[in-house]
């Protein structure tokens, strides 16, 4: 049966923040724009988010959008690229009030303004007084934002493939991506869309570690589809463990709990942040608090009968302050921690909670294909989000920053979009030899057989991944990881399906991201392992400093041969100066 | 602990049926566990899931009679033998995982998206706390489903009733100070079937897993029409 083809201006895979922002954009300009995603839109990982979305608006404290410019670029700890640190700042502003004007039901103050609240890394006047820069929703500004831009893409009457799952990108013989071949969950059946300009919108990929706070669909699939379309990822080995996750369970209590005053104490009742950051205390960086919290914990200061964990207060909070501004947060301590943060601490841990590195981009979304400090991008491919690497986040992210990222990146890709289909207003012809290759990559999953199951796999890498590329490094022990995801990845060729039907096949799509996990966590653990520095998440007790000298640069990873290679920071920003490397205290 | 679990393949099986699975409960275990458990041990069962807190929405099942989020499910709360069946009312596609296009239709025929009509201003439209406050209880929505697929009146009218989350989401909207087209919100839910249909029987409130309350709302948008009638 021939495959069934549909043409379009643009496709968008992954419908959370950055694909449907950059979506809105273009419906709003009437280009003819798909949207793929693996799950009914409002179900992306977006949803999730918390805590909210920084900008200097200064409803409650001073502030201004260069102030947040210096806490982003201490927080990557100077590995982030300044030009795309000062454009995602001053966008902000903007940015936010055009989702209030959408309709996103933010909190509010007495004046009528939106809310804002205190995060981690955030000062006022270049390191001074904390400030108050994360426009909220209460706790769930994630929903608040996500379900507004489903609902004005609605209006914009974008075209949506609910329940697809992207498998591969289709490129020609120059490298240029002229679509994806996708795959109809319901049916089973592929099909084949060809865009003249690709948006990948992918998401996370938090589901290569056995503890974390992202979603069964975080499993990296843009990436690896990258990967698999001979580009690199870039700074895969800075990889962000939120101090609290829910102890033993891996789900997000958000950073606004200590935002709004709660703190964290071990087994004697101490107050340990203020050992480690005696300014900004609990509000350090989050990299920065990860890492007090497990050494507590191995020096034998941990709570509970394991003493694996440590403990959130938030009891001394009035009742009301809870039930305002954080009554998600009490529904998930009730449910899966059984406690009411009212009366009692919560247990939390670091947990796998966001990737730094991605899809390397310039700060208009363009993907960067090469080392060349004055490369030039592959023209047509856009990539937003956290799949994408911009590279605002640098070695660690801040608390706020992420939302902004995808609402920013996304907005300023679908702008970009627009531009070039103008320039380029004609689909490039099919290359069928690609489109075969992408075929056979999901054909291959129809050989029958008794084999390893994909749970099996899935169980040994994701455990894989926790023991040897986490909170702390060292060379032996990201070595033997490296070998060990190697063999997994060999692995996977005697992996067979239980199911072989089409009807909603879960075994399939499963089997299909398992692939992706692997590709993207021999990524992770290969650019780990070459950098012999500790810089933001990135933490290796045999290299305990950092090294501006010879670390000071990017880390690109192709999976053929898993090379990597290197390219400088951009410490240039656009308007104003650049702010050089510091020591990083909190 | 002993579950019974709604099976159906069309391309194989000629009608659904209930298979029996034996799954190791422990402590602080949520249905969505025990799903993924039984998925280990046959990997052709198929249900839908992802955030695993109850912030997606896509794993709403019928659990012993009552539409539930299976990840904010405790096994402990549950009476063995546990019962798992689809969304009642909707077309079964595989095992658990039904169609939801009717719902997703329904959902989009309130216009459900902040309509101004004055010109924007620079910044922020302001709102007090108070007006805020109106939008706590209905903009929480996950549109799960499980609210519409335990309603009689979603069930023998689906596509003339909107269904408490579409009517939800339509008082969303008109309860947003921002909001600049109450009249036509009103006038479009006109009529004997797309609101009206509304009896108040109440599954709806107890199917909500957000302790949300789409009966209230409902009476709301009634009361408000009343209100501009008079």
């Amino acid at each position: 049966m021939a495959l069934e083809k549909q043409r379009f201006d643009t496709l968008i895979l992954g419908a959370g923040g950055a694909g449907l922002n950059a979506a809105l954009q273009l419906a709003n300009a009437n280009l003819k724009v798909a949207v793929v995603s693996k799950v009914f839109p409002t179900r992306s990982h977006t949803v999730a988010a918390q805590g909210g979305v920084n900008a200097a608006l200064a409803n409650v404290l001073p502030d201004n959008w260069h102030w947040h410019m210096f806490d982003t670029v201490k927080g990557s700890d100077y590995l982030g690229d300044q030009d795309a640190i000062e454009y995602m700042c001053r966008e902000a502003i903007p940015t936010v009030y055009e989702l209030e004007h959408n309709g996103v039901p933010f909190s509010r103050l007495d004046n009528g303004k939106i809310y804002q609240r205190a995060f981690g890394g955030q000062s006022q006047n270049f390191g001074g007084d904390q400030a108050a820069r994360t426009c909220a929703a209460a706790d769930r500004t994630g929903h608040a934002i996500l379900h507004t831009l489903y609902q004005q893409n609605i209006r914009a009457k974008t075209h949506f493939f609910d329940e697809y799952f992207a498998a591969d990108l289709i490129q020609d013989q120059e490298g240029i991506i002229l679509g994806a071949l996708v795959l109809d969950i319901a049916t089973g059946e592929p099909l084949l869309i060809e865009a003249k300009t690709t948006l990948l919108a992918t998401g996370g990929c938090g589901q290569v570690f056995r503890t974390t706070s992202n979603a069964h669909i975080n499993t990296g699939d843009g990436k690896a589809m990258i990967l698999r379309a001979g580009l690199p990822l870039m700074d895969m080995e800075f990889f962000q463990f939120h101090p609290t996750g829910i102890a033993g369970k891996g789900m997000l209590i958000t950073e606004g709990v200590r935002g709004e005053g709660g703190y964290l104490i071990n087994k004697d009742g101490e107050r340990f942040m203020e050992k480690y950051a005696p300014n900004a205390k609990d509000l350090a960086s989050r990299d920065v608090v990860a890492r007090s919290i497990v050494t507590e914990v191995r020096e034998g200061r941990g709570c509970g009968p394991e003493a694996d964990h440590v403990m959130l207060k938030v009891n001394h909070l009035d009742e009301a302050v809870i039930a305002k501004r954080l009554p998600g947060i009490r529904e998930s301590s009730k449910i899966f921690a059984g406690v009411d943060p009212v009366k009692d601490p919560i247990p939390v841990f670091p947990t796998a909670h966001y990737v730094m590195g991605g899809i390397p981009t310039d700060r208009f979304g363009r993907v960067m294909p090469t080392s060349d400090d004055d490369g030039d991008h592959l023209p047509g491919l856009y990539a937003a989000g956290e799949c994408a690497c911009a590279s605002v986040h640098g070695a660690n992210r801040l608390g706020g920053n992420s939302l902004l990222d995808i609402l920013v990146f996304g907005r300023l890709a679908g702008k970009n979009i627009i531009d070039y289909v103008k320039d380029n207003p004609s689909h490039r012809p099919l290359d069928e030899a690609n489109v075969e290759w992408a075929m056979g990559r999901l054909g291959r999953w129809d050989t029958k057989g008794d084999g390893i199951t994909v749970s099996d796999l899935r169980k040994e890498f994701r455990k894989t991944m926790e023991d040897h590329a986490g909170v702390f490094r060292v060379e032996d022990m990201m070595q033997e990881g490296v070998e060990k995801v190697r063999a997994i990845r060999e692995k996977l060729a005697d992996v067979r399906l239980t199911d072989y039907s089409n009807t909603f096949n879960t075994n399939r799509t499963e089997a299909l991201e398992l692939e992706n996990m692997i590709d993207v966590g021999l990524s992770i653990a290969t650019s780990a392992l070459h950098r012999k520095e500790s810089r933001g998440a990135h933490s290796r007790p045999d290299y305990p400093k950092r090294d501006d000298a010879e670390w000071m640069k990017h880390t690109l990873y192709w999976q053929e041969g898993d090379r990597l290679d290197y390219k400088g920071v951009r410490s240039q920003p656009l308007t104003v100066e650049s702010f050089p490397p510091k020591e990083r205290v909190y | 602990m002993k579950f019974s679990v709604y099976r159906y393949n069309p391309e194989t099986d000629n009608e659904p049926y209930m298979q029996a699975f034996d799954i190791e409960a422990r402590q602080g275990m949520m249905l969505r566990d025990a799903l993924m458990a039984i998925q280990e041990q046959d990997e052709s069962f198929t249900f839908r899931h992802s955030c695993g807190e109850g912030v997606c929405g896509s794993d709403g099942v019928n659990v012993n009679g009552s539409n539930k989020l299976a990840c904010i499910t405790p096994l402990s709360e549950l009476k063995e033998t546990v019962e798992v069946r689809p969304f009642p009312g909707r077309p079964v596609i595989r095992d658990l995982v039904v169609d939801m296009s009717q719902f997703y239709a329904q959902y989009k025929q309130v216009d459900p998206w902040l309509i101004r009509k004055e010109p924007l201003p620079e910044q922020e439209i302001l709102q007090s706390p108070e007006e805020r406050d109106k939008l706590d209880g209905l903009y929480e929505c996950i549109m799960c489903g499980c609210c519409s697929t335990s309603c009689p009146s979603f069930w023998w009218n689906p596509d003339k009733f909107l269904g408490p989350q579409a009517l939800l989401s339509a008082c969303r909207f008109l309860a947003d100070s921002r909001d600049q087209a109450s009249e036509e919100r009103l006038n479009s839910l006109e009529g004997p079937y797309k609101l009206f249909r509304c009896h108040t029987i109440m599954n709806c409130v107890e199917a909500c897993p957000k302790g949300l309350n789409p009966t209230k709302a409902i009476g709301h948008i009634k009361a408000i029409m009343l209100k501009d009638a008079i």
